[in-house]
């Protein structure tokens, strides 16, 4: 049935470093091309039984590895081993700039990376497609992959400052590529160029925690320093988030706005017209018969509506509770004008004014009111003075909107704020890019607009 | 799928053929490589001992490539400066053979490819060079000189006394992938495309101490 019956493939043996006779174990069952020593930092040809010595050097600095050599741990659906670890690093005017890779290997699946700057990390697979290269609307360099765009970030020389364990190249301290990057938070393209080779590769923006996790690495990992090129902009600014949480609120205060009213009583309690004449001597003030007003608390509106001419009213109110003689005082005003300036006739009024007493509790209540007008001037004849007719309603529980407008319009403030705590993310990933300016940014334009001007 | 076996002409021992068409194949008992001449096998090389195996593959591994199962055959194994890889024979089901290329678990199918226009020579290649076939924008993407290592199973030419192997490795943008195998003169074409390695459900693979696959 099976012709070539399963061989199990063994371990590999530990050799010993033909330079300093220290153990070095061999993980990647060969498939590895270099390995490093971890004791004496030589570079030995994995792929050949003798372990050639490839390179000796002094080592420049020494670099412990967070996750040592030999892990293994579970990532992105497969189980990897750590086999070997470099130190590589940019020098940007004169700054050197060090990020740490681990190599991690799969006997079936094959090589993958982890990269770490700044203790930030990600998760790099080789890919073997060719990104589609491109220029955004400003002018910058993109590529796309896979249906994403991705912005350019850096090229620079990266020259590898130290080794150990195993790799799937012939790597070698001393060994320059030109590395570019390009990053559509939180994923990253990069790309290594030799005069032979070009290879491609794709990062994932990982937090540390998911790593320690994965290699049961003890305590915690260090706290990342800074904004990282791929790093995710906070969860509260990311892109339409904040609009997203907007419209969460909205939808609710709504909600809440249809609910409320929807169960509001809104029932007149009492409508009464009386009329007031401006000539009647003695106390104006008066009180209306009793009203209940039903329920444990709510609100009562009281209006008051009437027709004026050429005069105001104000009417100082009461709400006076029967039982406990508790009373709530207010005072409306209505008004009525109007004339003819230069042939054009106009007209002001403000024939009802309303007032919403809040969280009046139940109870047996009745209206004290003072009607109060424009004093008759002396010597007006009586029958030019007008009694003035007005109607008071009060309504129980009316549906009230202006708050949740409010909560509305307080809920878009945070908006602009946000917006540009975000602009300050995005900046600040940029600012160690080569441009300095995020992707999208004018002013990148007008310096290159200007150094075109140079040329 | 059996085919009549044949002798070795070295020891003896009967050889089974899994494909019809094989010129070249190895005895599995005294390494010898051995090329078809109508019923006649002629000796003509002897395998030496294959590098450290590192491919999860072996002859009898069994898959399916676009629905169409096939089984490994035969092997030739390179190596060059990052390790040794190889390329495995596939023999589909339909009859149709390829390639399954392992190099360092990053898996490709290809097969030969008829070159729309002529190829560049082996001068005349660089990283960046770009060649259309069959529609497919394709750019050099990396130059090799590889060391003949050995050659395992039925294969469909005679290939036992390489030594220097320049290749030129093309990618496209859409996940296919070309080799220009300066071997022959004129050089070959083959196309295919990268495959994920779970994608070809292989079957009867090695087993590795420590590991599942």
């Amino acid at each position: 049935m099976n012709p070539g019956a399963p061989k199990i493939v063994p371990k590999p043996k530990a050799l010993n470093c033909p330079s300093c006779g220290s153990a070095i174990e061999l993980r990647a069952m060969g498939a590895a091309a270099a390995v490093v020593c971890s004791y004496c930092s030589v570079t030995l040809d994995a792929t050949n039984p003798q372990l050639v010595i490839l390179q000796r050097f002094q080592a420049q600095m020494t670099v412990q590895p967070l996750i040592p050599l030999g892990s293994r741990g579970k990532l992105f659906g497969a189980v990897w081993e750590v086999i070997g670890f470099q130190q590589r690093g940019i020098d940007v005017e004169g700054t050197n700039y060090f990020w740490r890779e681990y190599v991690l290997f799969n006997p079936y699946k094959g090589f993958r990376y982890i990269s770490e700057y700044d203790n930030h990390w990600s998760f790099v697979t080789p890919i073997p497609s060719l990104p589609v290269p491109g220029v955004n609307n400003y002018n910058r360099p993109t590529m796309t992959f896979d249906g994403v765009i991705y912005d350019h970030f850096q090229t620079a020389q990266a020259y590898t400052w130290f080794v150990i364990g195993e790799f799937p190249w012939q790597v070698k301290v001393g060994e320059i590529v030109t590395a570019a990057d390009y990053v559509a938070a939180p994923k990253m393209l990069s790309s290594e160029t030799t005069e032979n080779e070009v290879n491609w590769s794709r990062g994932e923006y990982i937090d540390g925690k998911e790593i320690w996790a994965a290699f049961q690495l003890p305590g915690a990992p260090p706290p990342a320093v800074g904004v990282y090129s791929i790093q995710p902009a906070p969860v509260e600014v990311q892109k339409g988030r904040p609009w997203k949480l907007f419209f969460i609120f909205a939808a609710l205060l709504f909600g809440m706005m249809t609910f409320f009213s929807m169960r509001a009583l809104d029932e007149t309690v009492m409508e009464q017209t009386y009329t007031f004449q401006p000539l009647a001597t003695g106390e104006k003030s008066f009180v209306t018969k009793p009203f209940q007003l039903k329920g444990n608390s709510a609100n009562l509106r009281v209006e008051v509506m009437g027709q004026l001419d050429n005069s105001w009213a104000f009417f100082g109110m009461a709400l006076i509770n029967e039982d406990t003689g508790q009373a709530y005082d207010f005072g409306r005003q209505i008004s009525s004008y109007h004339g003819v300036d230069e042939g054009e006739s106009w007209s002001e009024d403000d024939k009802l004014d309303a007032a919403i007493l809040p969280s009046i509790p139940g109870g047996k209540y009745y209206l004290r009111i003072e009607p109060e007008t424009e004093p008759v001037p002396a010597g007006a004849s009586p029958l030019a003075v007008k009694p003035i007719t007005y109607t008071v309603r009060l309504i129980r529980d009316v549906p009230f909107y202006f708050r949740y407008f409010l909560g509305m319009f307080l809920l878009l403030l945070p908006l602009p704020f946000m917006g540009r705590k975000r602009g300050n993310f995005e900046q600040t990933r940029w600012t160690e890019s080569d441009y300095g300016v995020p992707p999208n940014s004018i002013a990148w334009q007008a310096n290159s607009a200007s150094g075109d001007d140079d040329e | 799928m059996s085919q009549p076996t044949a002798i070795c002409p070295n020891c003896g021992a009967p050889i089974r053929f899994r494909w019809s068409s094989a010129i070249q194949t190895t005895c599995e008992y005294c390494k010898s490589i051995l090329v078809r001449h109508d019923v006649n096998l002629t000796k003509v090389g002897q395998v030496a001992d294959l590098p450290p195996d590192i491919s999860p593959i072996q002859i009898g591994t069994e898959g399916m490539y676009r629905n169409t199962a096939f089984q490994v055959i035969g092997r030739i194994i390179y190596s060059h400066d990052i390790g040794a890889w190889n390329e495995w024979h596939l023999l589909f089901s339909n009859g149709s053979n390829g390639w399954l290329s392992d190099a360092q678990a990053e898996y490709a199918v290809s097969f030969l490819s008829q070159p729309d226009s002529p190829l560049p020579g082996p001068s005349e290649v660089y990283r960046g060079f770009q060649y259309t076939q069959q529609g497919v924008g394709l750019v050099v993407t990396a130059l090799t000189e590889a060391n003949y290592e050995g050659v395992e199973g039925e294969l469909p030419f005679q290939y036992w006394d390489k030594s220097r192997c320049p290749f030129a490795d093309l990618r496209s943008q859409d996940g296919r992938f070309a080799t220009i195998d300066y071997t022959e003169t004129p050089p070959l074409l083959f196309l295919g495309e990268f495959v994920e390695f779970e994608s070809l459900q292989l079957k009867f693979l090695k087993e590795f101490e420590g590991w599942t696959a």
